[in-house]
């Protein structure tokens, strides 16, 4: 006869209520447990998705994504000049805050190094994937935008044809892919006037020097676009992505374009991986430190709704040793109750976050290994908390059936 | 020690002290008591006399400071316990109380069924044996009712079930009828009797109730932690077994 499981039906509107408690403290442990997992797949899954075995980023940087790097495109036609190299793609990484109907739209901008990438390593959600040099973007899904938006995003309007999934980036903000070409115009957008005074400014600082002299047809250049004028402006893009051709070993490859050129540093993928990592490490301590005091905070909320149930039944204890029950027979109600109350507040807990993860502000991502591992822990914390109803329990004089 | 003699308790000299200095209470004073196979043994005295006392002092739920008991043949306290108290309750050992203090989250034959199941009986059986009581003593229809939905004439017929399940030597009940009517305790008491007699059980029963005296074989009566034999008692039963 099942003790434990006899007084929980007797008592079974106390033991929903207290389990649903329960339930909602393990919720967010494992929510907790599940947004570190989150950011950690959001700081990664880029990097993981664009597959570059190298990053070659600005000299001494943690760029692009840990810190801000900026290098020459033309850089990646330097690079393709070494031997393995078998694909160098140009990479712009900036976020952007726009409103954007009466909301304020926050996007992480990608550029796509047209025509060889555009976006068909990314995980499409619906829509297609870009089709053509200019104004037409991916977005994630978690923007909300929709397949067909215009978003006006410096002169130029760009239309979302395909919406992503799970791509944000490590601080949690939707990423947009545009091409390389339109990822600079955003990024390196300036109004009429700015350019008008840029453009004045260029002059001035071209005729104080000798370059001005020697070629003074340069100074019509220099009203111009900056992109007309190599020599004193060049396109800049965050990174230069290298994909290595088989058989050749990318740390060779990095340290060959190292050695090449001076100027920049190159990251592994794993590099670039742990740099990320390292951005996030903060948030996972401090999650850490929430996740354990919740589940003190569960246990001591346990052990005194075990240790009050047990003070109920602490006439019944009594009677129970006092018709000779072994302490294992009493040791077995309360424990039991104890686990029961930890597996089906787990349980309940991960039902719940099923269905209220999804609302969350940041992406929940919810492991086997660390929902087993909660498992333990609950386990061993029910185990804790009974403990204090036990050593009353075993205290209980069976005398007091008299009283 | 296995005695030959018909005894189910034999005590001399218990002696129990509550507190001490000048809180000191004598509860039991070199009391001793014989109580034969089948024998219904009433136990009277004022409230504070020393009777309940008497009764978890051979019940081994709280021991003697003093004394020596014997149940059913084996030496259980000798200046110490010779047994597992617990152990021995459990196997030996039948308790019936004022109130029934059945366990309120099982059912009648569930409470009977426990006394049996944490004595090694298999379910099966002590279900069995739990609906062979209830029938015997007319609850077997309140099997599977919460003691909540019992009046208390049925709970405590549950409660006399409980204790007869495992077969004790020796059924101790503490006014077992103190909250029922006197048809009912009457019908209680009756019980105890017809138990004793057909199962060779010691029973000894703490009462108020002088109008069931005739129920009993004998009479202890209790004062001041001394227990005597009453003359006027016992020739109350007398009178009232002749009437």
């Amino acid at each position: 006869m099942n003790l434990a499981i006899k007084d929980i039906r007797h008592n079974l509107g106390r033991f929903v209520l207290t389990t649903l408690g329960i339930s909602l403290l393990l919720m967010v442990v494992m929510g907790m447990g599940g947004i570190y997992r989150g950011l950690v797949e959001e700081a990664t899954l880029l990097v993981d998705c664009l597959g570059a075995d190298l990053w070659v980023v600005q000299k001494d940087t943690r760029g692009p994504f840990a810190e801000l790097s900026h290098i020459p495109r033309k850089l990646e036609y330097r690079v393709m000049a070494v031997p393995g190299v078998k694909s160098a793609d140009s990479f712009i990484s900036n976020t952007i805050q726009r409103e954007y109907r009466g909301n304020p739209l926050r996007l992480t901008i990608q550029g796509l190094s047209w025509p060889n990438d555009r976006g068909q390593t990314l995980p499409i959600y619906s829509g297609r994937i870009i089709g053509q040099a200019h104004y037409e973007m991916l977005a994630d899904k978690s923007s909300k935008l929709k397949i067909g938006d215009k978003i006006p995003l410096g002169k130029n309007s760009y239309t979302v044809v395909g919406l992503t999934y799970h791509m944000n980036s490590p601080a949690g903000d939707s990423m947009a892919f545009l091409t390389i070409a339109d990822a600079q115009d955003v990024q390196f957008d300036i109004s009429g006037e700015a350019i008008r005074t840029e453009r004045a400014a260029r002059i001035n600082r071209l005729q104080s020097i000798d370059l001005g002299h020697i070629q003074p047809q340069m100074a019509d250049r220099a009203g111009g676009m900056a992109s007309g004028i190599p020599a004193l402006g060049t396109s800049m893009v965050s990174a230069i992505l290298v994909h290595v051709e088989p058989g050749y070993d990318p740390a060779a490859v990095a340290s060959k374009i190292v050695s090449c050129w001076p100027d920049v540093s190159v990251y592994s993928r794993e590099g670039q991986r742990e740099l990320l990592l390292r951005g996030i490490e903060r948030n996972r301590r401090q999650l850490g430190l929430f996740r354990i005091l919740l589940i003190l905070v569960s246990g001591i909320i346990m052990a005194l709704i075990l240790y009050t149930l047990t003070l109920d039944k602490l006439h019944d204890i009594a009677m129970l040793k006092l018709m000779g029950a072994r302490n294992t027979v009493i040791l077995a109600l309360i424990m039991q109750q104890a686990q029961l109350l930890g597996i089906l507040g787990l349980i309940t807990a991960r039902l719940l976050g099923e269905w209220i993860f999804p609302y969350f502000p940041r992406r929940v991502v919810l492991l086997q290994g660390d929902l087993i591992q909660l498992v333990l822990i609950v386990l061993v914390v029910s185990v804790l908390a009974s403990l204090l109803g036990i050593a009353k329990a075993l205290r209980v004089d069976p005398g007091e059936v008299l009283s | 020690m296995n005695g030959i003699s018909n005894s189910i308790v034999e005590a001399s000299g218990l002696t129990k002290r509550y507190g001490s200095g000048n809180t000191e209470v004598m509860a039991l004073r070199e009391v001793s008591l014989n109580v034969v196979q089948g024998e219904v043994v009433a136990l009277l005295g004022p409230s504070g006399a020393g009777k309940t006392t008497l009764l978890t002092v051979l019940g081994l739920i709280r021991p003697p400071d003093a004394g020596k008991i014997v149940i059913d043949g084996t030496v259980v306290f000798d200046g110490c316990l010779m047994v597992d108290a617990r152990k021995y309750r459990r196997i030996h050992l039948g308790f019936v109380f004022q109130k029934a203090n059945l366990i309120p989250f099982l059912t009648a034959a569930e409470n009977v069924q426990l006394a049996m199941e944490i004595n090694d009986a298999s379910p099966h059986a002590a279900r069995r044996r739990a609906m062979e009581l209830l029938d015997y003593l007319g609850v077997s229809d309140r099997a599977d009712y919460l003691p909540a939905k019992l009046s208390g004439g049925q709970q405590q017929r549950v409660a006399v079930a409980r204790a007869l399940a495992n077969r004790p030597s020796l059924i101790l009940a503490d006014e077992p009828t103190a909250a029922l009517d006197s048809v009912r305790g009457r019908q209680v008491m009756e019980l105890f009797r017809n138990v004793a007699h057909e199962q060779r059980t010691g029973v000894i029963v703490v009462t108020h109730d002088h109008r069931a005296l005739d129920v009993f074989d004998r009479a202890l009566e209790m004062e001041d932690g001394m227990l005597r034999t009453s003359q006027s008692l016992n020739e109350e039963i007398r009178h009232k077994k002749n009437k």
